[in-house]
């Protein structure tokens, strides 16, 4: 039975009644942008020598946008974008801060590199298996998993992303990409299985999906709700779709499988969100059990830095070599999960971004050494430096990147984790970091040797040796010029990722934005 | 009626487990299905299981006259459910497409991605 209609019933705690503020659609725009092109790219199926006149304008587009967006959180503080007018905790917001909007534009930057790429190396079958409109499908998922501010949202981002990559992995269907794709898709379908698990009993707990909400419940003192468990169940999922140690399987396995700008977008985008979710949960939503977890996040962080590098160490193919560095990368993200500290926080934001755009121009990079050495294998390898000591220079400035050696950006994110370690007394987590540096030397120093200095052996060529083309070199280079950048002026990104982790530490300003009249309807 | 629901959602976290511990994809799709299915039976009763009563206010009254279950869980899990449904159609698909091209359903053997034998990485010049 409805409410009689002469009882006035005041809705404005519940609906906003004032029009959204122009400026507050950048929030949304990014997700919208890429759904839209992806949907138009999905009609176009017939026409693929039209994709990539669309698809890199609106790359270039997103990155604009998601430019304004950053320049906006910045200046403004965190933004909430509501929908259907119902305020938070009831409606589904859109919240950015500092620290989604930094990742956002990252993932933007790294997926136009991907996309030029991808238009002199995805021929006319690879564009009629969509794609283009999977990668705008994929960037749709990610940016929303970036501006979200509601955690069962965070899922259904995932799980857009997940399928887009599903498309792309299998972009061929070579035997090796089916055997690949199945591991990976069973392996994170069962991880986002167990995050769906953890958002109902988060859901059973606070009776609220609202992250800000969340963070405001789950910080009254006296909280018996058994959160702890909790909060392990969501390291456990956000660990498997990052690809921390015990459960990193699925990545070597299915990583080196697809088209190798596939496999930089994958590196670049995909176990970052896993690292984005993990920090937003833990941080921002369950301080107090991050903390009790640390011992755990510690040895999970240390296992999975040395059991990267190890494996990197031991194979001999580029691609999969390259799936073990972006695991160790992980690791260190996580040591900085672990340590807890804003300054901790600051140094695994700024890894993250760096490992972004190192690791998609690292593998871009491995598939220029195969076309101009003729296979992927560093047996077959050899006297790349010979052949072009441009592309031998360019390299060398992406391996001291990864390595973690100064001036480029891979230094100041390891030199702020190892301080923010040493600060808290966790010497062996600064030891583990600064040996996984050497021995990540070590593994680049072979690649070097091997690939580049040694002269080539004639006998195991399977693909002849052709130039770089500028759709190739295009990206690596502005990539490469990104790390530079990063190393050489790292001023205003320490200042901003500080500010980003200060933000997740006290999300006053976050909730604030969420719940303008102070408190949230309770 | 939440102990039962609390019971058969463990039975079948347990059945979805050992079936995907199995080495055989097939079985392992047949647990993935199981999981979900768990999961949504999970959401359900997180959000209450009570008689049929419908979650409205009565005329004149500011709350509930008696519990009613929560509606907002079964929205999630209608969400949960084709999405969870989606991604097993395309995971069947896969794994027959698997099983027609590798020639086996057998995990253990499915090691064209990862070759068992590999040489040792070149150790000098």
């Amino acid at each position: 039975m409805a409410a009689p209609s002469n009882t006035a019933v005041d809705l404005s705690a519940a609906l906003v009644t004032a029009p959204v503020e122009a400026g507050h659609w950048l929030v949304i725009l990014p997700v919208v942008l890429c759904i839209g092109l992806g949907a138009i790219l999905m009609m176009l199926r017939d026409r693929t020598a039209w994709h990539g006149w669309i698809a890199i304008p609106g790359l270039v587009l997103l990155v604009l946008v998601d430019a304004a967006l950053l320049h906006k959180v910045a200046t403004e503080g965190p933004i909430t974008m509501v929908m259907g007018r119902w305020l938070p905790p009831f409606g589904i917001a859109f919240s950015v801060d500092l620290f989604g909007a930094i990742m956002a534009l990252t993932a933007a930057v790294v997926a136009l590199a991907g996309g030029l790429y991808a238009l002199g190396e995805i021929t006319t079958s690879g564009r009629r298996y969509g794609f283009f409109p999977f990668l705008m499908l994929l960037l749709a998922g990610v940016s929303g998993a970036f501006l979200t501010g509601d955690v069962f949202n965070l899922y259904v981002w995932f799980e857009v992303l997940l399928i887009s990559s599903f498309g792309l992995l299998i972009l061929g269907s070579e035997r090796e990409q089916i055997d690949g794709a199945l591991k990976y898709a069973v392996l994170n379908l069962i991880a986002t299985t167990l995050f769906l698990v953890s958002v109902g009993y988060l859901y059973a707990i606070f009776g609220t999906l609202n992250m800000a909400d969340i963070a405001m419940k789950a910080r009254v003192p006296g909280n018996t709700a058994p959160l702890m468990t909790l909060a392990g169940l969501f390291l456990l999922a956000f660990g498997m779709k990052a690809a921390a140690f015990p459960v990193n399987f699925w990545l070597p396995a299915s990583y080196h499988t697809p088209r190798i700008t596939v496999s930089a977008l994958f590196a670049g985008l995909l176990t970052k969100v896993g690292i984005y979710a993990l920090i937003r949960v833990l941080v921002m939503l369950f301080p107090v059990e991050r903390a009790g977890l640390g011992p755990i996040t510690t040895a999970v962080a240390i296992a999975t830095m040395l059991a990267g590098v190890l494996g990197a160490l031991g194979e001999n193919d580029l691609r999969r070599l390259l799936g073990y560095v972006v695991i160790s990368g992980i690791g260190t993200m996580l040591a900085g999960v672990a340590l807890g500290s804003a300054e901790g926080l600051s140094g695994a934001i700024f890894y993250a971004l760096h490992s972004m755009v190192l690791m998609t121009a690292l593998y871009l990079l491995a598939g220029q050494a195969a076309r101009l050495g003729g296979s992927f294998s560093l047996f077959a390898l050899g006297g790349l430096y010979r052949q072009s000591g441009w592309f031998a220079g360019l390299s060398l400035v992406l391996f001291f990147a990864a390595c973690g050696l100064p001036p480029f950006s891979g230094f100041w994110p390891k030199v702020i984790l190892v301080k923010a370690a040493l600060d808290t007394g966790a010497w062996w987590l600064a030891a583990t970091i600064l040996l996984t540096g050497f021995l990540t030397t070590i593994v680049f120093g072979r690649i070097f040797l091997l690939a580049y200095w040694r002269s080539r052996s004639e006998q195991e060529d399977t693909v002849a040796p052709g130039p770089i083309v500028w759709q190739a070199g295009l990206p690596i280079l502005a990539l490469t010029a990104l790390v530079i950048g990063f190393g050489l002026f790292p001023e205003q990104l320490l200042l901003l990722t500080q500010r980003a982790a200060g933000g997740l530490e006290d999300p006053s300003a976050y909730l604030r934005s969420v719940f303008p009249g102070g408190v949230g309807v309770q | 009626m939440e102990a039962v629901f609390a019971g058969l959602v463990g039975l079948f976290f347990a059945v979805a487990i050992y079936l995907m511990l199995s080495g055989f994809s097939i079985r392992i799709m047949l647990g993935i299905a199981i999981l979900g299915n768990a999961v949504n039976l999970l959401l359900f009763t997180a959000g209450r299981v009570t008689r049929e009563v419908p979650p409205i206010i009565p005329a004149g009254a500011d709350t509930l006259s008696m519990d009613a279950a929560n509606p907002l869980p079964q929205a999630l899990i209608l969400t949960a459910i084709v999405i969870s449904f989606s991604f097993l159609a395309f995971l069947l698909v896969l794994t027959y497409r698997a099983y027609q091209d590798l020639k086996t359903d057998n995990t253990g053997e499915m090691r064209v991605a990862e070759p068992d034998e590999r040489p040792m990485p070149p150790l000098g010049y």
